[in-house]
C-alpha cells in the first residue's frame, strides 16, 4: 500500500513542555492504522499535530508527499484531512443537518453519500432538525464521524471515538469504522479500547513518553499477549 | 411567502410571534397610530435602534467577538451625512456623497481593525476597539472645523423630507401627511430592509459558520474555515449596517454631535438592548430596541402619575419622583437580567419549547 501520511522525526511542544520527542509514524492507503499507547503518551498531540491544531517544532509531516508544518489549520483540512476530536467537537447550538452542512463547506450534500450516512447512523435521520447539544454521548459521536466522512476525504483523524459509551454504540461504531474501510476510507485511529483495536486495525503504532515504541500489524499484537502486556501493561486491558 | 421573507427563521412561539408583531405594526402605523412629534421621535429612534442593535448582534451574539467600537461606526455614518449636507449643500446627491464616503472609511476602518486585531485574544481585540473608538471621538470633538466640535452639526436636508412639506392638503385616515412623516416611513422602511438583510445573513451558510466560530473557532477550522476572514468579514458587515443606522439618525434628527452618535453611554446602551432582548437572535434586538427606548422616553411620565396617585403614602411619592426615573430603570434592567438570563427572546423560546 502507498503511503498516504507519513511523520518522520516529529518533535512538538506545547508552551514550555516537550510533548512530540521524534515521532515517525505511517498511515497507508486505504487502511485503518491505529495508534495506541497510555494516557499521556503524546497520541493527541500527535493528531493535533497532522492537523495544524499544534505546529511541530521540527521534523516532516508529510501527506502526498507534501508537507504540512508550514500549513494552517483550515489549509490542511482542505486538502482533504478530517478530524474528530476526543470531545467530538460537535457545534451545540447548531442542529444535526446545520453540523453536517457546516462539514461539506460551499458544496451542497450529496443525497446519495447523505442515504449512506444514515445507513451507517441512523440516529442522524431521526434527530436531523435537532439542536447537537440534546443528543446522546453516543449520537453526538455518531454526528462527529459523519461530519469527519459527509464528503469523500482522503484521511480521516480520529481521537478516541469510544470514549465513555456504551458497548451496543461501540458495536455500531466498530461496525461504522468496518464500513468505512470498504469504502476505501483511510483512518488514523487513536483507540484505547483493545476490542476495538482488534476488530477494525490493519497496521497499529503504540507510543510511549512522546516516541513510537512499537510498528507492525494489528494482527499480530492481537495474537501476543506478551507484547500486549510489555507495550500497553494494564491500562488497555482494564478497558478491555 | 414570509417564511421566505424571513429566511426561514421565524420568531418562533406564540408569545414571541405575537410581541414582534405588535411591535413591527405599531412601528409601521406609528405616525396613525400614536400622533405627535415626540411619539415619532421615539418610533424613530426605535426603527434605528433595532438595526443598530441587530448589527452589534451580528458580532457579539453570533460570532462572539465583543468590540466598543460600534458607536464610532454609528457616529461616522451621522456624521458622513451631517458633513456633506453643510458642506454640499440640501440635496439627495450631498447626502448620498456623504453616505458613500461614510460606508468607505467604516469598511476601510474595521477591516484595518478586523485584520490586526482578530487574530489575538477576545479581550484584547475588545480593549482595542475602545481605544480606536476613544480617539475617534476626541478627533470629533477637536476638530471643530469639520464636524462642529462638541456643538455639533445642524443641517438641512431636502424639502420633500422636512414638517413643511404637505403631500395633501387633507388628512389621509386623520392624519397630515407631511416630508416629516414620509422621512418617518422611509426611516422604518430601511431598518426594516436592512433587519431582513442581516436575518438572511444569518440564516445562510455564512451565518452558521460565524456561529461555529463562536462555539469553538479551533472546531471550525478543523473544518477547513479560515476564522479571521470570517471575523472580518463579520466584522466590517456589522459595521456598514451602523453606518447607515447612523446616517438614518442625522436624517431623523437633521444633527449630528459627540453626544449624539459617539458617545460611550450609547454603546453602554447598544449592550444592555443586545442582552434583555437575547443574544443571537435578531428578534431580540426588535424587543430590546422597543423596551429599553420606550422606558428611557417614557419612564419618567409614568412615575409622575403614579408619585401623584401615591400622594399621602409615605415614602412612596419620594421613591416615584420622576427625577429618580434612572434609578428605577436600572431596577428594571436588574431584574430583566435576573429574570431573563437568556434573554427575553431566549427565556420566551425556551417556555414554549
Amino acid at each position: 500500500m502507498a503511503e498516504l501520511l507519513s511523520l518522520a522525526g516529529v518533535h512538538t511542544h506545547i508552551g514550555r513542555y516537550h510533548i512530540l520527542e521524534g515521532v515517525d509514524l505511517i498511515a497507508p492507503e486505504g487502511e485503518l492504522t491505529m495508534l495506541l499507547g497510555r494516557n499521556g503518551a503524546g497520541k493527541t498531540t500527535t493528531l493535533k499535530t497532522i492537523i495544524g491544531l499544534h505546529r511541530a517544532s521540527a521534523g516532516a509531516v508529510r501527506f502526498q508527499s507534501r508537507d504540512l508544518i508550514p500549513l494552517r489549520t483550515p489549509e490542511i483540512a482542505r486538502l482533504g484531512i478530517a478530524y474528530v476530536p476526543e470531545d467530538m467537537g460537535i457545534f451545540a447550538g447548531l442542529t444535526v443537518r446545520e453540523n453536517l452542512v457546516l462539514a461539506a463547506r460551499e458544496r451542497e450534500i450529496d443525497d446519495r453519500r447523505l442515504k449512506w450516512l444514515f445507513g451507517l447512523f441512523p440516529p442522524l435521520e431521526k434527530f436531523w432538525q435537532l439542536r447537537a447539544g440534546f443528543l446522546s454521548g453516543g449520537q453526538k459521536q455518531m454526528l462527529a464521524i459523519g461530519r469527519a466522512v459527509i464528503e469523500p476525504r482522503r484521511l480521516i483523524l480520529i481521537d478516541e471515538p469510544t470514549k465513555g459509551l456504551a458497548p451496543a454504540i461501540v458495536g455500531a461504531l466498530i461496525e461504522a469504522f468496518r464500513e468505512l474501510k470498504r469504502a476505501g476510507s483511510t483512518i488514523l485511529l487513536v483507540e484505547q479500547n483493545f476490542h476495538v483495536a482488534r476488530s477494525v486495525g490493519d497496521g497499529v503504532f503504540v507510543m510511549d513518553t512522546g516516541r513510537i515504541t512499537h510498528a507492525g500489524r494489528m494482527a499480530e499484537l492481537a495474537e501476543d499477549a506478551g507484547l500486549q502486556r510489555r507495550l500497553l501493561g494494564l491500562s488497555l486491558d482494564a478497558h478491555q | 411567502m414570509i417564511d421566505r421573507l424571513l429566511s426561514g427563521d421565524l420568531p418562533r412561539g406564540r408569545v414571541l410571534s405575537f410581541l414582534v408583531l405588535a411591535v413591527v405594526l405599531a412601528l409601521a402605523l406609528a405616525p396613525i397610530l400614536f400622533p405627535g412629534q415626540r411619539n415619532l421621535d421615539v418610533a424613530a429612534r426605535i426603527c434605528v435602534f433595532i438595526v443598530l442593535v441587530a448589527s452589534y448582534d451580528l458580532l457579539l451574539g453570533y460570532t462572539g467577538i465583543v468590540s466598543f467600537a460600534h458607536t464610532m461606526f454609528f457616529g461616522i455614518g451621522a456624521y458622513g451625512v451631517a458633513i456633506a449636507s453643510v458642506r454640499l449643500g440640501t440635496g439627495w446627491d450631498a447626502l448620498a456623497i456623504g453616505l458613500i464616503a461614510a460606508l468607505s472609511l467604516s469598511a476601510a476602518l474595521a477591516l484595518a481593525i478586523g485584520l490586526f486585531s482578530l487574530r489575538v485574544r477576545a479581550i484584547f481585540f475588545a480593549m482595542v476597539t475602545l481605544a480606536v473608538a476613544s480617539a475617534f471621538q476626541i478627533l470629533a470633538s477637536q476638530l471643530s472645523w469639520l464636524t462642529g466640535g462638541e456643538d455639533g452639526l445642524t443641517f438641512r436636508i431636502p424639502a420633500v423630507l422636512t414638517p413643511g412639506f404637505r403631500l395633501s392638503e387633507e388628512p389621509i385616515l386623520g392624519v397630515m401627511i407631511t416630508g416629516r412623516t414620509l422621512l418617518y416611513w422611509g426611516v422604518f422602511l430601511v431598518s426594516a430592509s436592512l433587519f431582513l438583510v442581516m436575518l438572511r445573513m444569518v440564516n445562510a451558510p455564512f451565518g452558521r459558520v460565524l456561529q461555529a466560530i463562536r462555539e469553538n473557532d479551533f472546531r471550525a477550522e478543523a473544518l477547513g474555515y479560515r476564522t479571521v476572514v470570517y471575523r472580518t468579514s463579520a466584522s466590517v458587515l456589522s459595521a456598514l449596517i451602523a453606518t447607515l443606522a447612523g446616517a438614518m439618525m442625522a436624517l431623523w434628527l437633521r444633527y449630528n454631535g459627540p453626544a449624539t452618535t459617539l458617545s460611550f453611554s450609547i454603546m453602554v446602551d447598544i449592550l444592555l438592548m443586545v442582552v434583555i432582548g437575547g443574544m443571537g437572535s435578531l428578534y431580540g434586538a426588535i424587543l430590546g430596541a422597543t423596551l429599553f427606548i420606550l422606558a428611557q422616553n417614557y419612564l419618567q411620565d409614568l412615575m409622575k402619575q403614579a408619585a401623584a396617585a401615591t400622594q399621602g403614602v409615605p415614602l412612596l411619592p419620594e421613591l416615584l419622583h420622576p427625577d429618580r426615573w434612572l434609578l428605577w430603570l436600572g431596577v428594571l434592567f436588574v431584574l430583566s437580567v435576573y429574570f431573563f438570563p437568556s434573554g427575553i427572546v431566549g427565556r420566551l423560546r425556551g417556555v414554549e419549547r
